[in-house]
């Protein structure tokens, strides 16, 4: 009989019509973001940064700026390099990621933040001073290691160096005997490597 | 009375063309006498960009072609590179890149849906709820690998990292509810009389014109040719798993509505099966990002869920590939556009160009 599907969608309507609604008011409330969210604000601990502008060499579309300058003397009595300027031009950033992989020393992370939009293009510019100045709350994207102890990005407390341990050097081995033996790079299943 | 043909435009700015699509139509009265599909509007040349990006920093320009299946494009790509470098991926890389794929399938699928019956002017109601159900998978995609459209996932010789802990509750709990979704779906919508008439015989490709004009995916498949690369050539872990794969009989735009729902069932059905299987292990054969590939060139085609998509890849050596080409499955399905709507009418243009599915962003690249 003509109107039969008709009335059988009518049906699926009503029933949907007493459900609860899916609609999230945004600004006064928002979705959950995972802990793996990739996003803005990024984290910088200048205190691990060599300035060996992996990152930079990695980002797709080179927007990022490293300019290093050599600090109290020579590399073998303990002198070190100065980051002068870490520029992250966010204008024009996907938030690939890949700096963050390509990071040797477990130095930048990415943020959880996705609120960028700014009035002036110029304040789209993220600086070293802005990098070194706000709270870090790293996103656990690529760092097994803030998975692992369950950090949460959206918990208050900013993250200190320190705590934050390393693992990129396993990815990312410049002398074999960094390596184990078996040539096997991931932790195991609880954490430890072999 | 003196009357002469007028020509139409529609597009590239109107909302039924899925992006900056335009189509010159030459109109008598209400009926379509000639097609002239016009492309380009959205050309971001990512295949020359290609060329002066490593292998590594081409899957973020992968993401933005089809950006409706991100997940897919990131697969052919990454399949194409390790037939190139030599690299196998490890089992759970390979099972968890088929998850996120078939994923991506339904994702894309049900958009398809939603907006095929938008435009056969099932106003709204449908396309929300195929976007309800939408979110849930990107949310699944957020906790993977931290973002939901352009994902960047996959990497040559794996996946970037393994699934959360929290990831594999999500997804049972998907792969639960999402028949039931379906089911609503097709109560809502399959037996609608209006529908019916509106799309049951419309716009028919015959098999054998589907097939010379080397159409793939769903919409060859409505026609009755039995085509799926998952079946015909399996990558990945696609042997592993049993499926069916559906067939239409007339190859209307209704068979085109339909199987995208089929497949969206077979999808769960391998979801499921990829959950049960899936063992423990690595993820990644290696933790390179830069590759220098010997010479040679590498073209490994997928079931895109529009299509075959392939990348073809020529490496002279160096770090990044000497020529990259794409076989976007939605250029090549827009081949028989004008045999499909030359005699009917306007509005028959318009749900026959939306049954195919296409996505200006891999039309254009």
């Amino acid at each position: 009989m003509y109107g039969i599907g008709i009335l059988r969608g009518l049906v699926v309507t009503a029933r949907n019509l007493v459900r609860k609604p899916v609609t999230i008011q945004y600004p006064e409330e928002s979705v959950p973001q995972a802990s793996r969210f990739r996003g803005q604000e990024f984290t910088w601990f200048v205190d691990r940064c060599t300035g060996c502008a992996s990152c930079a060499k990695f980002c797709p579309l080179g927007i990022i700026r490293i300019v290093t300058d050599p600090n109290g003397g020579n590399e073998q009595d303990g002198g070190t390099y100065r980051v002068d300027t870490f520029d992250i031009d966010q204008a024009r950033c996907m938030y690939c990621g890949l700096c963050v992989e390509a990071c040797p020393y477990d130095a930048l992370h990415m943020g959880s933040n996705f609120e960028a939009a700014q009035y002036r293009r110029q304040d789209l510019l993220i600086t070293k001073e802005d990098l070194n100045g706000r709270d870090k709350h790293p996103s656990t994207w690529f760092r097994p290691q803030l998975e692992r102890e369950k950090f949460d990005p959206f918990a208050g407390e900013s993250k200190k160096w320190e705590d934050t341990g390393r693992e990129a050097r396993f990815w990312h081995p410049q002398r074999p005997e960094m390596l184990p033996d078996d040539g096997d790079t991931r932790p195991t299943a609880d954490g430890e490597y072999k | 009375m003196h009357t002469q043909p007028v020509i139409v435009n529609i597009g590239p700015h109107h909302p039924s063309t899925h992006g900056v699509f335009r189509m010159r139509l030459t109109m008598d009265g209400e009926n379509i006498l000639d097609v002239e599909p016009v492309i380009g509007y959205l050309h971001r040349g990512s295949e020359k960009l290609a060329e002066e990006r490593h292998y590594t920093q081409v899957i973020t320009l992968t993401d933005r072609m089809d950006y409706v299946a991100s997940m897919t494009n990131n697969q052919a790509y990454v399949l194409s590179c390790e037939q190139l470098t030599g690299i196998t991926a490890p089992d759970r890389g390979q099972y968890l890149r088929v998850i996120a794929a078939e994923l991506q399938r339904i994702v894309s699928h049900l958009v398809a849906t939603g907006f095929f019956l938008q435009d056969l002017g099932a106003f709204a109601t449908p396309l929300m709820y195929a976007m309800r159900e939408r979110e849930r998978v990107l949310d699944l995609f957020e906790m993977l690998c931290g973002a939901r459209i352009t994902v960047s996932y996959m990497r040559i010789g794996g996946v970037f990292q393994d699934a959360p802990a929290e990831f594999w509750p999500a997804l049972g709990k998907i792969v639960d509810e999402l028949p039931a979704f379906i089911d609503e779906l097709e109560g809502l919508i399959s037996k609608n009389e209006i529908v019916l008439s509106r799309t049951q015989g419309v716009s028919v490709i015959s098999g054998r014109d589907a097939v010379n004009a080397s159409i793939t995916g769903p919409v060859l498949r409505a026609s009755g040719v039995s085509w799926d690369l998952r079946k015909a050539a399996p990558y990945d872990v696609y042997d592993r798993v049993s499926f069916n794969v559906p067939l239409g009989d007339q190859g209307d735009n209704y068979d085109r509505y339909i199987i995208r729902i089929r497949e969206i069932r077979e999808s769960v059905k391998i979801i499921e099966q990829c959950v049960k299987q899936i063992e423990p292990g690595p993820v990644r054969a290696t933790s390179a990002m830069l590759f220098r590939p010997p010479v040679g060139e590498s073209y490994v085609p997928i079931e895109a869920p529009k299509g075959e998509l392939g990348f073809y890849l020529v490496s002279d050596g160096s770090i990044a590939p000497y020529r990259m080409h794409v076989r976007a499955p939605s250029l090549i399905n827009l081949t028989l556009l004008k045999q499909m709507l030359v005699g009917w009418k306007l509005s028959d243009a318009i749900v026959s160009f939306g049954s195919i599915d296409v996505n200006m962003g891999e039309v254009d690249r």
